[in-house]
C-alpha cells in the first residue's frame, strides 16, 4: 500500500512538471493554434542557464528568479523575431519553423554544454519532509512551486488588466485590435509567459531525469498527452489532464507495463484522444462551416 | 502547383535524363569505395523523399514520424535475412508490402486528424519509437538494444563488361536500379488519376469530394504507398550499412527526411534527389566543426527556406528555368 501511496505521490509531482508544460502549450495554441514543438526545448535550454548561474556560485532562488526573466525575455524575442513572419502561412510552413526551432535549440545546447549528462541542484533538503516515507522533500517542493505557479498565473489572467487584454488578444483579435490592444505584443508576451512557465517546469524535473540537451523530448509528449487529454484550447483542462497524466504513467510504469514502455503510454493516448475526443475533456467541439 | 509541375516535367528533354543514368552508372567506377556507400545512400534518401514529397506534397498531410516507417523497413530486411535466410533482393518487395499495409493501416486514424494534429500524432510515434523497438517481447525478432547485424551481400560477378565489381559497387547498381523502378512507380502515381485527386483533395477537400473523389480512401492509400516508398528505402539501407539498431531510428531521423523534403522541394521528384544530397554530405562537411553544427544548420537552413524559399531547390531551378527560357507566345 505504501508504494502504491509513493506512486501516486511521485505522479502528482511529475504530473506538476506535465501540467506546466502543457499550459505552457496551451496558451500558445489558444492565441495562435499553433503546436508549440519547441517548447520542450525551450525549458531544457533556460534550466542549462540556471545550471550556468547555480555553477557560477549564484544562491539558487536568485538564479530561479534570473531564470524565469531571461526565458521570458528568450520567449518573446522567439515570438517577434522567427515566429511573426510566419504567423499567417500555412500549417505545413509553421510546424516546419517550429521543428527548425527544436533542432536549433537542441545543437546550440549541445554545441555549448555538451552532451554529458549532468546533475542538477534540488533546492529542498535531502531527508524526507516531516519523517513521512512516501514522499521526498524534492517532490513535495516541486508540487508546492507548481501550485504556486498556477495560482499566480490564475491571478493575473483573472484580475489584472494585461492579463484581461491577453485573454481578449487571444479569443477576438480584431476586436481586440479596434479598442487599442497591442495585439501583436499580447502574442509576444504570451510566448515569452509560456517559456517562462516551461522553465519552471524544466527546473523542477531536472534533478529527476538529470541535465542532457535530449531532457524534455519525453516530457514534451507527456505534456502533449495532458494538454490533449484536458482539452488542448482549455488551460484548466490542461493542468488537471497533466496531473491525470502524471499519476497514470507511474502507476501503469509500476505495476502494468514496466517502465521501458513508458515513451508509448504517452504516444496511445495522444493518438486514442485525438481519435476518439479530439476535444479532450474539457475543450470547445470546433465545428467548422462548410 | 499542379500545372506549373507538368509543364517543368515535359520540358525537362530525355536526353538529361539519360545522360544522368549513364554518369550514374558510370561513376562508381571513379570514385573510393567509401564515396560509393555515401552515393547508395544518397539514393536511398531519395527514395524516401519521394514517399514524403507525396504525403506531405501531394496529399498535405503532414508527417514527422516517417523514420518510423524507415524503421520497419529496414527491420523487416534484417529479421528476413537474419532469421530466414532470404536472399537481399527478396526482402525489398516484401518489405515494401508490409510498410504499405501498416502505412494504410496507421492512414485510418489518420483521416480525423488534420494539419497540426497529425503532426502532433506522428511526431510522438517518432519520439516514442526506439521504446516500442527494444520492447523485450519482441527481442527474439528485432535483438532489443543490440540490433541486428546482417551479412553484406557481394556482388554476383567478378566483373561487368570488363570492369571491377566489388559487394559496394554492386549494391550501388542494386540501389540504383530500384531507385528508377522507386521513381518511376512515383512519376505514374503523380502525373495520373491518383495524382490529380490527391491534389484536388489537398487544395479543396469539399470540391473534390462532390466531384466523387473518395477522399478518405485516397488519403489512406497516399500513407500507405508513402509508407510503401520509405519502406523500401529503409529497406535498402538496412543492406547497405548491414546493420540495424533502434538507436538509429530516433526523432532526428524523422527530421533528418523533413529537411530534405524541404530543402529540395516540397511537391517535385528532382527535389527529392537534392534533398538527398544535401541531407548526405551537408553534416560530412559540418560535422568537422562540431558534432552539434549539422543540426544547428540543418535548423537555420529549415527556418531560413520557409521565409525565402518555400518550394525548395526545385523550386529555385524551375524559376531560373524559366527566366532563361524565351516566353511562349
Amino acid at each position: 500500500m505504501e508504494t502504491f501511496i509513493h506512486q501516486v505521490v511521485a505522479g502528482i509531482a511529475t504530473g506538476g512538471v506535465y501540467a506546466s508544460m502543457a499550459l505552457a502549450l496551451v496558451m500558445i495554441y489558444q492565441s495562435t493554434h499553433h503546436i508549440n514543438f519547441a517548447q520542450g526545448e525551450l525549458a531544457m535550454f533556460a534550466t542549462y542557464m540556471s545550471w550556468t548561474l547555480i555553477n557560477a556560485g549564484v544562491s539558487y532562488w536568485l538564479a530561479f528568479t534570473c531564470t524565469i526573466l531571461l526565458a521570458f525575455a528568450l520567449g518573446v524575442l522567439i515570438q517577434r523575431i522567427i515566429i511573426r513572419p510566419v504567423e499567417n502561412a500555412p500549417v505545413l510552413n509553421i510546424v516546419v519553423v517550429f521543428i527548425g526551432l527544436l533542432v536549433i535549440l537542441n545543437s546550440i545546447a549541445g554545441w555549448v554544454f555538451t552532451y554529458t549528462i549532468k546533475a542538477f541542484p534540488s533546492p529542498f533538503p535531502k531527508e524526507p519532509p516531516f519523517g513521512l516515507h512516501f514522499i521526498s522533500s524534492h517532490e513535495l517542493g516541486s508540487i508546492g512551486v507548481t501550485f504556486v505557479l498556477l495560482l499566480l498565473l490564475f491571478g493575473f489572467f483573472k484580475f489584472t488588466p494585461l492579463g484581461l487584454a491577453m485573454r481578449a488578444a487571444a479569443q477576438n483579435p480584431d476586436s481586440s485590435r479596434l479598442v487599442g490592444i497591442r495585439v501583436g505584443w499580447m502574442l509576444a508576451l504570451g510566448w515569452g509567459l509560456a517559456a517562462a512557465i516551461g522553465s519552471v517546469a524544466g527546473m523542477m524535473i531536472a534533478p529527476v531525469v538529470f541535465l542532457d540537451p535530449n531532457m524534455m523530448s519525453g516530457i514534451l509528449l507527456y505534456a502533449f498527452a495532458a494538454a490533449l487529454v484536458g482539452g488542448i484550447d482549455s488551460p484548466g483542462g490542461a493542468v488537471l489532464g497533466g496531473f491525470i497524466v502524471g499519476i497514470l504513467e507511474n502507476i501503469l510504469g509500476a505495476y502494468v507495463i514496466g517502465t521501458e514502455l513508458k515513451l508509448s503510454v504517452a504516444l496511445v493516448l495522444i493518438i486514442v484522444v485525438l481519435t476518439i475526443k479530439p476535444a479532450g475533456l474539457f475543450g470547445k467541439v470546433i465545428v467548422s462551416r462548410v | 502547383m499542379s500545372s506549373n509541375l507538368s509543364s517543368h516535367e515535359k520540358a525537362t528533354p530525355w536526353i538529361w535524363l539519360v545522360l544522368g543514368l549513364l554518369g550514374a552508372c558510370a561513376l562508381p567506377f571513379f570514385i573510393s569505395n567509401y564515396h560509393v556507400f555515401q552515393l547508395s545512400m544518397v539514393l536511398t534518401y531519395a527514395i524516401a523523399l519521394v514517399g514524403l514529397n507525396i504525403l506531405i506534397g501531394y496529399s498535405g498531410q503532414i508527417s514527422l514520424g516517417h523514420g518510423a516507417f524507415l524503421a520497419i523497413g529496414a527491420y523487416t530486411t534484417a529479421i528476413l535475412m537474419d532469421k530466414a535466410d532470404m536472399p537481399y533482393w527478396m526482402t525489398i518487395p516484401i518489405a515494401a508490402a508490409v510498410c504499405l499495409v501498416v502505412g494504410f493501416l496507421f492512414g485510418l486514424p489518420a483521416l480525423r486528424l488534420e494539419g497540426h494534429y497529425l503532426a502532433l500524432a506522428t511526431f510522438a510515434l517518432a519520439v516514442a519509437l526506439p521504446q516500442l523497438l527494444k520492447f523485450k517481447h519482441l527481442e527474439f525478432l528485432t535483438g532489443g538494444v543490440q540490433g541486428i547485424v546482417i551479412m553484406k551481400p557481394e556482388a554476383p560477378w567478378e566483373t561487368l563488361f570488363g570492369l571491377k565489381l566489388n559487394a559496394d559497387r554492386w549494391l550501388y547498381f542494386f540501389t540504383l536500379a530500384v531507385t528508377v523502378v522507386m521513381f518511376v512507380i512515383g512519376w505514374n502515381l503523380i502525373r495520373g488519376r491518383v495524382g490529380r485527386a490527391l491534389i484536388a483533395i489537398r487544395d479543396q477537400p469539399i470540391a473534390a469530394a462532390s466531384m466523387g473523389i473518395d477522399t478518405p480512401l485516397y488519403k489512406s492509400l497516399a500513407f500507405g504507398v508513402s509508407a510503401m516508398f520509405t519502406g523500401v528505402a529503409g529497406a535498402l539501407s538496412a543492406i547497405l550499412v548491414a546493420f540495424v539498431a533502434p538507436d538509429s531510428f530516433t526523432v532526428f531521423l524523422s527530421i533528418t527526411l523533413m529537411v530534405g523534403m524541404v530543402i529540395g522541394g516540397v511537391t517535385s521528384l528532382p527535389g527529392a534527389l537534392y534533398g538527398a544530397l544535401f541531407i548526405q554530405f551537408i553534416p560530412n562537411i559540418a560535422d568537422q566543426i562540431s558534432k552539434a553544427a549539422p543540426w544547428a544548420i540543418y535548423g537555420t537552413m529549415l527556418i531560413l527556406f520557409m521565409y525565402a524559399m518555400p518550394t525548395g531547390i526545385a523550386g529555385l531551378f524551375h524559376l531560373i528555368g524559366r527566366k532563361l527560357r524565351p516566353t511562349h507566345p
